[in-house]
């Protein structure tokens, strides 16, 4: 059963990032994805030190805040003081990571936060954090849950938003032109991705969410020239790295979000060299039947 | 006549260095417009301002006499093609549905109407062969004519394209200067940013010549002269040669009366 519930959990987690990935990776905004997971980090532990508990939807809200505060902060060092994307986006998530992890430190003995879980997560765990109905039984793990409803509400966002968030990926000029605000979808996708972020936070950590957010995204890409199919291949890859990772990570006894993470990377390697479209495997096979 | 676009006192700036300088200027409705100048004139600023897709440091815009939120579905615009990623997971089909957007209520999905129309804008340009082909398959002239049917399937009354002949074949640049004219002819008005000297006399009504401040704009045959091409060009020699050039062969047919008699 432990099993299930931590292969559950890194689905639906990996589901979630895999879908808003396809967004921004189309958007060239893959290292936003990568910045608004570190620098959620001090949201987090506010949250934490406010509420005293790892109450999740507190939880969710600072570190919503400070996901949008962050996508600000790099579009203001962006716009008004002129630097380059890459250089505001280093600038700011280093600068609130770095505030996060000296939080962490001082905090240490208040906080039931260690370093080593929110960088590599703690999927392993997950069975054990049970949430109890009153009449005492065990409906499973709370994770289960939160990535569940994660996943529940990135569906339906992308589902009532597709088109505003398509349009305003492929061409925000015409979208505003037709009276489409670019700048309110951007706050809300990158705000949903704060959301997926910390909630796979707990499983998987800050780094190796990264992974989960870009290579099957990436994956997706290869292999299809349709947008929707992107999203279900993305959601697919996630899904069979996080299955597959799981069992590599039992065979090995090593870190399991690292497995997971090592498989999204496996799997992208073989869409590299076996895509259909832009393989260099059937690339070869093309060249040489000319 | 009535006004389709009308711009007052219009300063659009970049970091505070202003790109476009207090321009005045009206347009009539049911006119072929073309935008000439020179690389960085600000003739795509202009249509992004008018478009409101940019601020505008002074000034406003009115279109149809009124402000653009009021006529928004008025108003279509077809970008410089270098403006979006053509890699993009897209059909030919995907893009044309994006002119059906504003059309459709905020989460309403597209129906059969819709594709039709989006359908029938792909005849008119020639692309109905491409409908379900992938947009980084395409020819850069296709690109363009996707774009096209893209803001032809908004049936607006006021459309702005940035320069939609580039890299477009001289057949194809002729059937759609051809649609653009039945466009005009119906009382809408097309203005479009144009690189060609050589055919502005040839294609416009109307001229509007811009180097960062408004040197003309009026009716081709009084505006489009050698002084204002110069004050727009500058002392460019030998373009300027050219141009006299051009100005020599004006006696062109003029347009609609006798090109597109049905
Ligand atoms: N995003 C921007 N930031 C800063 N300056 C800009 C920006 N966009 C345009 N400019 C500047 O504004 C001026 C006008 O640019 P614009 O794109 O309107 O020129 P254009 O007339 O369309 O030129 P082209 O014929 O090359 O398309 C140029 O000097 C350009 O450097
Ligand atoms: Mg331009």
């Amino acid at each position: 059963m432990n099993d299930l519930y931590i292969i559950l959990t890194a689905t639906l987690v990996s589901a979630s990032c895999a879908l808003l990935g396809c967004f921004l990776i189309l958007r060239r905004m893959a290292m936003v994805g990568d910045a608004i997971s570190h620098a959620v980090l001090p949201g987090i532990v506010i949250a934490f030190l406010l509420s005293g508990s790892r109450d999740s939807v507190t939880m969710l809200l600072g570190a919503g805040i400070i996901g949008m505060f962050t996508t600000f902060l790099i579009e203001f060092f962006h716009k008004k003081a002129r630097l380059q994307t890459d250089a505001s986006i280093g600038v700011t998530f280093t600068w609130l990571f770095a505030i996060g992890v000296v939080m962490i430190s001082l905090f240490a003995g208040k906080v039931d936060l260690d370093q080593d879980c929110v960088l590599y997560g703690e999927i392993a765990y997950v069975p054990l954090d049970v949430i109890i109905t009153q009449g005492g039984v065990n409906i499973g793990p709370k994770a289960l849950y939160v990535s569940g409803i994660i996943l529940l509400v990135t569906l339906l966002f992308i589902f009532l938003a597709y088109r505003k968030l398509f349009l305003t990926t492929f061409d925000p000029a015409f979208a505003s032109a037709i009276g489409i605000s670019t700048t309110l979808w951007h706050y809300a996708l990158m705000g949903a991705v704060s959301m997926t972020t910390v909630a796979s936070f707990e499983s998987v950590g800050a780094i190796l969410v990264v992974a989960l957010l870009i290579a099957p995204a990436a994956t997706a890409y290869l292999l299809t020239d349709n947008f929707k199919t992107m999203l279900g291949l993305a959601c697919l890859a996630g899904t069979i790295s996080s299955i597959t990772g799981y069992y590599l990570a039992v065979w090995l006894d090593g870190s399991i979000a690292g497995a997971i993470a090592t498989m999204s990377g496996m799997l992208f390697g073989i869409a590299m060299i076996f895509s259909p479209a832009h393989g260099l495997f059937f690339r070869k096979i093309k060249a040489e039947a000319h | 006549m009535n006004t389709a676009l009308e711009i007052h006192d219009l300063t659009v700036a970049f970091d505070r260095k202003p790109v476009l300088w207090n321009i005045d200027l009206t347009i009539p409705q049911g006119k072929l417009v073309g935008i000439v100048g020179p690389n960085g004139a600000g003739k795509s600023t202009l249509i992004k301002a008018a478009m409101g897709i940019l601020p505008l440091s002074s000034g406003y815009v009115k279109l149809y006499d009124q402000p653009l939120e009021h006529v928004r579905e008025r108003v279509s615009y077809v970008p410089q093609r270098e403006s979006v990623d053509w890699d993009f997971p897209a059909s030919v089909m995907d893009v044309v549905l994006m002119g059906r957007y504003a059309k459709l209520g905020l989460f309403k999905r597209p129906r059969k109407a819709d594709k039709d129309v989006a359908m029938d804008c792909l005849k008119k340009v020639g692309m109905e062969g491409f409908i379900n082909r992938q947009i980084s398959q395409l020819s850069g002239g296709q690109q363009q004519r996707t774009f096209l049917a893209r803001a032809l399937a908004q049936q607006a009354d006021l459309y702005f394209m940035d320069e939609p002949f580039a890299g477009v074949d001289a057949a194809t640049e002729k059937a759609i200067v051809t649609l653009l004219r039945e466009m005009t002819n119906q009382n809408k008005t097309v203005i479009v940013v144009h690189h060609d000297l050589q055919s502005v006399s040839q294609y416009f009504d109307w001229i509007v010549m811009l180097n960062t401040r408004l040197v003309a704009s009026g009716p081709t045959e009084t505006t489009f002269t050698s002084e204002n091409l110069e004050a727009t060009y500058g002392g460019k020699l030998t373009l300027l040669t050219d141009v006299a050039d051009l100005m020599r062969r004006e006696d062109y047919p003029s347009r609609e009366e006798n090109v597109f008699k049905p």
